[in-house]
């Protein structure tokens, strides 16, 4: 049974193709209107979340499919102690397909191990977030008419970010793509990623801790949340929380064509003067999700049979 | 020092000098009730020093065990006092049930009766990582 876990389980081709049919959704929705009619998502999150939960079931009813599910551990089984995979066994009885979010790390595979319908991993702990990449590189797709040669520059919690640790790893995959790693000491990208993944397959990547430096040189600049948690003195945390908020006066240098990104909640690091800014992207990014989820949908459902 | 000969069993040679107790107790050796022999420290021309574990008693061998400790690890079948076979090891693609993930975020912390699987990651490092976190085996398991 095909499953989406992690975003290396497709191919580029694979996810080529589920651009391709996210943009004629978006170009043709009434085409797509009746395409689940019967078919049911269980969306199952055992952790609270806003916009994943409802963007896969926006995107499934806008496929003229239902949605069943919880949206919080303590209304499922789990507060009883059921296992992953017997919730995930019972629920194959009842749905087509499952979206999964889970605190621990491995829990959708364990789901998708266990299930007879296939599994979509809408994120475990800090470990991946699959759908939110196909989202981003939708996204740029859109933005920058194809995914090659261009800069990106990631910006803030690079140690702790998944969706950053993701998007490098997918699009180490494509050509002509270069690195801007803009993080403060303390949140540099993990020595692994670079090793394993950017010098693994050749991508030329820099690193500063200066946003307004490097500006000049990106195409698309893809913003995260510097977190207080994350460091280990509030003095630390004090001095460099300014740095790595994105303001118009920080844009001064910045291509006019460049995209702005943000895998969003936004607390303050993205000043909202910019939102008017034609070069911000993030919202569209949130509208890209939904539409590359029902692409995403269909893939699957049609891979096992189910449409 | 003389450790008699086996008859029906197991010489694992070219033990890396250090591996030996652990290979045994990852082998779970230790709950056996047939006669073996861990020798520590042995000279070697090409190691320099070796261990060895002499087991006698024909019993399953988990090899992808002694390939995750160490490949270059040679083991000797031996039948009726005689050796028929000198088998050369490799490093396993997967490893289940051998070493635990200790990432306590990771679902083999808390799913139950879910068995710890790694995969072959990078051959030349010899890293392995769980299936489930990617978190990398630390060689202590």
């Amino acid at each position: 049974m095909r499953s989406l876990i992690d975003i290396l389980d497709f191919s580029v081709e694979e996810i080529n193709e589920l651009i391709d049919t996210a943009n004629d959704i978006i170009a043709h929705p009434d085409a797509y209107a009746d395409c689940c009619k019967r078919k049911k998502i269980a969306t199952l999150f055992f952790e609270p979340s806003t916009r994943t939960r409802l963007s896969f079931e926006a995107a499934m009813l806008e496929l003229g499919g239902s949605v069943l599910g919880f949206s919080e551990a303590q209304s499922s089984s789990a507060a009883k102690g059921e296992s992953i995979s017997d919730t995930a066994k019972t629920i194959s009885c009842y749905a087509d397909i499952i979206a999964m979010r889970h605190p621990k790390e491995g829990a959708p595979l364990v789901a998708a191990r266990a299930a007879s319908i296939p599994v979509i991993n809408a994120g475990d702990g800090g470990h991946n977030h699959p759908t939110q990449t196909l989202a981003d590189l939708l996204t740029i797709s859109r933005e920058k008419g194809e995914i090659k040669n261009f800069t990106i520059g990631f910006c803030g919690d690079l140690k702790f970010g998944r969706t950053v640790h993701s998007l490098i790893s997918a699009l180490s995959r494509y050509e002509g793509i270069r690195v801007v790693l803009i993080s403060p000491e303390e949140l540099k990208l993990p020595g692994y990623i670079k090793t394993d993944v950017l010098e693994k397959k050749g991508i030329p990547y820099t690193q500063t801790t200066d946003l307004e430096a490097v500006m000049p040189e990106l195409d698309v600049l893809y913003m995260t949340r510097v977190q207080r948690e994350r460091f280990f003195n509030e003095e630390d945390y004090l001095r460099l929380k300014d740095s790595y908020i994105l303001t118009p006066q920080k844009l001064l240098g910045a291509k006019r064509d460049l995209s702005i990104m943000h895998p969003l909640p936004r607390v303050n690091e993205i000043s909202v003067a910019i939102d008017e800014d034609p070069r911000a992207c993030y919202f569209k990014q949130v509208l890209n999700g939904k539409y590359i989820r029902m692409a995403l949908i269909l893939k699957l459902l049609k891979e096992a049979g189910r449409l | 020092m003389n450790i008699d000969s086996i008859t029906n069993g197991f010489v694992i040679d070219h033990i890396p000098a250090g591996s030996g107790m652990r290979l045994y107790e990852l082998l779970g050796l230790d709950s056996l009730d047939c006669s073996i022999a861990l020798i520590k420290n042995v000279g070697s021309r090409k190691m320099g020093k070796k261990d060895i574990i002499k087991i006698d008693a024909d019993i399953a061998i988990n090899f992808d065990i002694i390939g995750y400790v160490s490949p270059e690890v040679t083991v000797n079948i031996i039948r009726d006092g005689v050796l028929v076979e000198k088998k050369s090891i490799a490093l396993p693609k997967t490893l289940t049930g051998v070493i635990r993930c200790k990432n306590p975020r990771c679902i083999t912390s808390c799913e139950q009766e879910l068995e710890h699987e790694f995969k072959l990651t990078d051959p030349e490092r010899h890293v392995y990582r769980c299936i489930y976190c990617e978190t990398k085996a630390s060689y202590e398991g």
